[in-house]
């Protein structure tokens, strides 16, 4: 059987790819586009190593099928940052030395900017609740919830 | 350099920049495990055992080689039947001969999971196609899951010449049990004459996993001249370096292994799965070979860490000074021997300065995936029997729990039950403030409890290598054989700015490769920032040394007469002439006219390690209806001499906290009646997350260790110690039932809070 033709906007960016039917935008991502910041950590949708945004929502891109981005607009940890300016929830990670090994922490930040995109003013428990689709075994979650609200702190300053 | 005492006179260390790695890490630019790939690459799967215990009869893989894409398929007819021989080179002993057979099974498979055969094919989905159509032809055998269990006479036995090893006289028959542990000191029974006060039970856990968030993952390539070539996500590539070539029979210098960045290990990659198959499989197709184990096969093939059964016995006087202590630790170590009792009968103890006391431990094989180490291998599991213990001992006595420790304390100069006198220690200091932190004396609500418990890791030194490099600019490199698991190109950088006297964002620190730097043990055993920071600040201090010769050849005096201060050459007195200060930048621009590059690699084997102690508060409030319990609160003081990069020290203080509360919490293998484990995923096998938990409040004490320049002490495993016991103690408390069983999941409650009535 012959592959899919995928059209879609990947961070910004026109972008096209070919895949089979059973491929995960996951797959798809890493493999034909070589965006290998999303990760996978269970292929299962419970560790959000893999989330991304697609149409202004959160998803774990290992649950969707890579035909059906077709058309959406894609945000990936690699486009979360404005070029070579971090965005600000990626600056405080690092000031807060939110990340250990660091493997979950793109699924962090995406879903992070993803909360204060709807969100900038959360509680801690809102940011605990939301992120609670991401698992991390190194920091016990403390900086990087700080981070997070720092984060949104930050922002609301600013804006 | 001297011991640095007072840490006034320190500018890098103690302060908190940015990671040299960081920018990488948030934007998705680091590459791990899984992100290499290489031209005309091949898909590796593994076909496991669906049975836990099996003889081999016959592999017959004509079908899937027939399949189109299909490029080669081993077994461990293909591999070197591997000799039994002992060896050191990750966190434990590690047997060659098991390591070989745990990878790639030979005669009969030992759990469900077990790696049959391995093949290799053009596209996943073939490769996963070929694996249906591999026939192997097995001869079911009875299992045996349960640690008791495989204990007793009859129990269906792995292997039938394990005779248990340190048993006198040599045991007549096999058995399951590879080897008993014994430690002894004072009259056991003479001590427990003299307690007012005794208190015993036996102690449960299950078996957990490190549950690393990123799976194993492999690249290997083998060239038609021999030389290799392994891009892996490890706890220590020259580990990866040493058991491959050892179970492939490939000359070292033929073999150079890649450092990939690692998603977490937490002990469990300080061994190898992958990495053999996916090189012998390069070898056999001569094409490079890509593998990535699924979490269901990181759940079933990867190695948790034991459960145990234990008994406790503690006797003591009405004034609380401990009279004896006896206890017996019945440690799982999956298939093959190696479980961490010996480090648990250890630990589990040295809290407390001993006269009468006497620990049994057995090293069991059953049905189950090998253990690889876990994060203070044992302690945590010893140490949840004896902090349960004092706990219950100190509710019998009505007495303060921190008080009954401080009266039975180990300080400098205490011999442990296992024969070690301790150094310069920090336990009475962390007691101290444990018992004066604002949380030890916070009032509680209806239906909560609080927990304390303390605990204990040795923290290790070893072989490491390092090399400080001045670059043409007066910038300087940093390369070092220790994977970067939680921030040590930070502390490693920060350590060569504090010798040189230079801003830290001077110095960038990466991790080299097994053909780049000297030997470097795994990072494991809290040794990575004592060890290879040893051989970091002894590189950099050989580094100064020579830019002071430089700068008395620039100036024509003698090397005595030039100091080194702030990153600058300087005169050393008056004496020694009116020259203007020389900056390591101007140094280094002339180095050519000097003597060639400045740089310096220094290998070392690191001894004094400071042991480290912490003490854990835990308050949790339970539901009585559902037996649900809520973490409120929670408090983690540490010595920990004294602290590189405070942020990363905090964070591995919170991190193994909380990967503690999982264990007494919610984590456990589950098995049903066919020997199968049943919650192989994330969803059922439930680590914490965000919302189950407070925040983490780590508490640094620092009790400098003389013996390392900085008098930094590890820090990476003993936060996982106490927690256990500091949850399980909590909710004791709160429901007024001593829990003996982990995990404390809402039916163990439920049960409990029904038996009582």
């Amino acid at each position: 059987m012959s592959k899919h033709h995928v059209t879609a906007t990947i961070n910004g960016e026109p972008a096209e790819f070919l895949c089979e039917t059973e491929n995960t935008l996951l797959d798809a991502l890493r493999d034909q586009l070589r965006l290998t910041g999303t990760k996978e950590g269970c292929g299962s949708g419970d560790c959000g190593a893999c989330s991304v945004i697609v149409d202004g929502r959160l998803v774990c891109s290992c649950l969707m099928l890579a035909v059906e981005a077709e058309g959406k607009t894609i945000q990936t940890i690699e486009g979360i940052a404005d070029g070579e300016k971090l965005h600000p929830v990626q600056q405080k990670f690092l000031e807060h030395a939110a990340l250990q090994c660091g493997f979950c922490t793109p699924g962090f930040l995406v879903a992070a900017k993803a909360l204060l995109d709807r969100n900038p003013d959360p509680t801690e428990t809102e940011v605990r609740y939301w992120l609670a689709g991401n698992l991390c075994r190194c920091t016990g979650y403390d900086k990087i919830i700080r981070a997070v609200l720092d984060t949104a702190a930050e922002m609301r300053a600013n804006a | 350099m001297t011991y640095v005492g007072n840490k006034a006179d320190l500018k890098v260390v103690g302060t908190r920049p940015v990671r040299p790695d960081g920018v990488d890490k948030v934007t998705g630019r680091a590459t791990f495990g899984a992100d290499f790939n290489l031209p005309g690459q091949l898909v590796g799967k593994v076909l496991r055992s669906p049975h836990p215990h099996a003889r081999i009869i016959k592999i017959d893989a004509s079908r899937a080689l027939a399949l189109t894409g299909v490029k080669a398929v081993i077994s461990a007819e293909d591999l070197p039947n591997i000799a039994s021989e002992e060896a050191f080179v990750g966190e434990g002993p590690m047997n060659f001969r098991d390591l070989s057979r745990n990878c790639m099974a030979r005669d009969k498979v030992l759990y469900e999971g077990h790696a049959v055969a391995a093949l290799a094919a053009t596209t996943e989905a073939i490769a996963n196609a070929a694996l249906a159509l591999i026939d192997v032809t097995y001869e079911v055998l009875p299992f045996v899951i349960d640690v008791n269990e495989a204990m007793q006479p009859g129990a269906p036995l792995l292997d039938d010449n394990m005779y248990t090893a340190n048993v006198e006289p040599k045991p007549t028959a096999p058995s399951n049990i590879a080897k008993r542990v014994h430690f002894k000191k004072g009259d056991v029974a003479a001590g427990f004459a003299k307690a007012d006060v005794i208190v015993s039970g036996t102690y449960n856990t299950e078996a957990v996993h490190q549950a690393y968030i990123e799976p194993h993952a492999a690249l290997a390539t083998a060239n038609a001249d021999g030389q290799c070539t392994i891009w892996a996500s490890s706890q220590g590539h020259f580990m990866i370096r040493a058991y491959v070539a050892k179970l492939l029979g490939i000359e070292i210098a033929n073999l150079r292994v890649i450092p990939a960045e690692i998603g977490g290990g937490f002990g469990g990659k300080t061994v190898v799965y992958l990495e053999p198959l996916a090189l012998a499989l390069a070898q056999k197709s001569g094409r490079p070979v890509k593998m990535v184990m699924s979490r269901e096969e990181v759940f079933r093939a990867s190695g948790p860490t034991s459960g145990a059964s234990m008994d406790v016995k503690i006797g003591a006087t009405k004034d609380g000074i401990i009279t004896a202590i006896s206890s017996e630790m019945r440690f799982q170590a999956g298939a093959f021997p190696g479980s961490p009792v010996q480090p648990a009968c250890m630990c589990a103890f040295a809290m407390y300065d001993l006269e009468n006391v006497e620990v049994t431990g057995y090293d069991v094989i059953s049905n189950r995936p090998k253990v690889a180490a876990y994060r203070a291998p044992g302690a945590p599991i010893g140490s949840f029997a004896s902090e349960s213990a004092i706990d219950e001992l100190a509710d019998k006595l009505g007495m303060d729990p921190i008080v009954l420790r401080q009266k039975n304390a180990v300080n400098q100069g205490s011999k442990t039950h296992y024969g070690v006198t301790f150094p310069e220690i920090g336990y009475e200091q962390v007691l101290a403030a444990t018992k004066a932190h604002p949380h030890w004396s916070a009032p509680l609500g209806p239906n909560q409890g609080r927990g304390v418990a303390t605990g204990f890791w040795f923290n290790i030194g070893g072989e490491s290598s390092a090399a400080v490099h001045i670059n043409e600019d007066g910038s300087v490199s940093v390369a070092t054989g220790s994977p970067d698991i939680g921030g040590s190109r930070a502390s490693m950088a920060m350590m060569a700015a504090e010798v040189l006297g230079i801003p830290v964002d001077n110095v960038r620190a990466i991790v080299a490769d097994t053909a780049s730097i000297g030997f470097t043990h795994v990072t494991g055993g809290s040794r990575v920032t004592y060890a290879t920071g040893m051989a970091t600040v002894q590189a950099a201090q050989n580094v100064v040394a020579d830019l002071k010769k430089r700068a008395a050849m620039i100036w024509d005096i003698s090397p005595d007469a030039v100091d080194w201060k702030d990153g600058e050459a300087v005169p050393a007195g008056a004496n020694a002439g009116g020259f203007d200060p020389l900056p390591l930048a101007a140094i280094a621009l002339k180095a050519g006219r000097t003597g060639g590059p400045i740089g310096s690699e220094v290998s070392v084997n690191a001894q004094g390690a400071g042991p480290g102690f912490g003490a854990h508060i835990c308050d949790v409030e339970v539901d009585p209806e559902t037996g649900y319990v809520t973490v409120l609160r929670y408090t983690a003081v540490q010595d920990v001499g004294r602290a590189i990069h405070p942020s990363y020290v905090e964070g591995q203080i919170q991190g193994g906290a909380v990967q503690g509360i999982g264990w007494a919490l919610n984590e456990e293998y589950i098995y049903n009646a066919k020997g199968s484990m049943d919650n192989a995923g994330f969803l059922d096998y439930r680590v914490p997350v965000a919302s189950d938990l407070p925040m983490i409040d780590a508490v640094l004490v620092e009790v400098p260790n003389p013996r390392h320049p900085f008098g930094l002490r590890g820090v990476g495993e003993v936060p996982i110690v106490p927690p256990l016991a500091a949850v399980a103690n909590a909710v004791s408390h709160a429901i007024g039932i001593r829990m003996h069983d982990l995990p404390l999941s809402p039916p163990t409650i439920c049960a409990a809070i029904d038996a009582k009535g």
